[in-house]
């Protein structure tokens, strides 16, 4: 179960990445970073369900050592978090961006270059 | 995993299918509204999967958080900017991208089938098996007490993500 949790996390980290790295409209990055997003969440619910901390195999689980299993879970609960405020400054900096140049090409955007 | 095996294994793959193709067709697609409603497909085939691996709380926030308010989010700002039909073309680098990702998943894969996971049995032994019965309760208790910084630098990060997009996006006067 844990090695295709982490085949599914790992091809959709690389589509995300693909198309993070392929796609022209900002949108559209956005949207495959918010797919990269998610890949890592999976593989994060993925090994907090389905491995053993490294510590409990040797030592054996101390008291109240279940609430380990769960730190994958909250962490992934955090990564949600950052991800909504992402997406909403990402979007609002596009709006102003297509209000101010006009153009939401990241072709377009090479202000420093020149 | 509670469900029958059989029946378990069939939605598995049927949310794994879903999730990475409408994943693919998110960075394919070629209008943009199209590819913003098939990611919100592949949002909700993630939910699914965790809620196949006893993460159902995380199934919940993921339908609320990524398939209610990012796809709303997502969808506005498309319908607001201009190109919403042509404007997914790729970039002179595509070939790149391509290769940087197939070389990157080809890496992951192999390490994934190589590594010596040590792996809970299904059924979890003695000190685990009750973790995952009430998720959403214990993750609320360590959310309040071990990661209690962190939970409230969420609050002021979320705070500041929404005094920061307002003005960005005021109109000047």
């Amino acid at each position: 179960m844990l090695e295709r949790m982490l085949i599914i996390s790992a091809v959709l980290f690389c589509v995300g990445l693909y198309g993070a790295l392929s796609r022209r409209h900002i949108i559209a990055v956005l949207m495959s970073v918010e797919i990269m997003f998610n890949a890592v969440n999976l593989a994060l619910v993925a090994f907090s369900r389905y491995t053993v901390p490294a510590a409990f195999r040797f030592a054996g689980a101390p008291d109240g050592a279940e609430r380990f299993l769960l730190t994958g879970q909250t962490l992934a609960l955090f990564v949600i978090v950052v991800a909504a405020a992402e997406i909403a400054l990402g979007l609002a900096l596009v709006i102003a961006l297509a209000r101010r140049r006009d153009t939401v090409d990241i072709s377009d955007l090479n202000l420093l270059r020149r | 995993m509670a469900l029958d095996n059989a029946f378990a294994e069939a939605v598995f793959w049927m949310l794994a299918i879903v999730s990475v193709g409408s994943a693919v067709l998110v960075v394919q697609l070629r209008s943009m509204f199209r590819a913003a409603l098939m990611l919100v497909v592949s949002f909700f085939g993630v939910a699914g999967l965790f809620a196949m691996a006893n993460a159902e709380f995380l199934a919940v926030a993921q339908a609320l958080i990524y398939g209610g308010g990012i796809a709303v989010l997502v969808i506005f700002a498309v319908m607001m900017t201009r190109d919403v039909d042509q404007g997914n073309r790729s970039t002179h680098v595509q070939p790149v991208a391509l290769l940087m990702g197939a070389a990157l998943l080809a890496a992951l894969l192999y390490s994934i089938v190589q590594a010596e996971w040590a792996v809970l049995p299904d059924a979890l032994p003695a000190p685990f098996a009750s973790v995952f019965v009430d998720t959403p309760a214990r993750l609320g208790r360590l959310l309040l007490s071990d990661f209690v910084l962190a939970f409230e630098v969420a609050g002021v990060l979320l705070l500041a993500a929404v005094v920061g997009a307002l003005s960005l996006v005021r109109e000047e006067r």
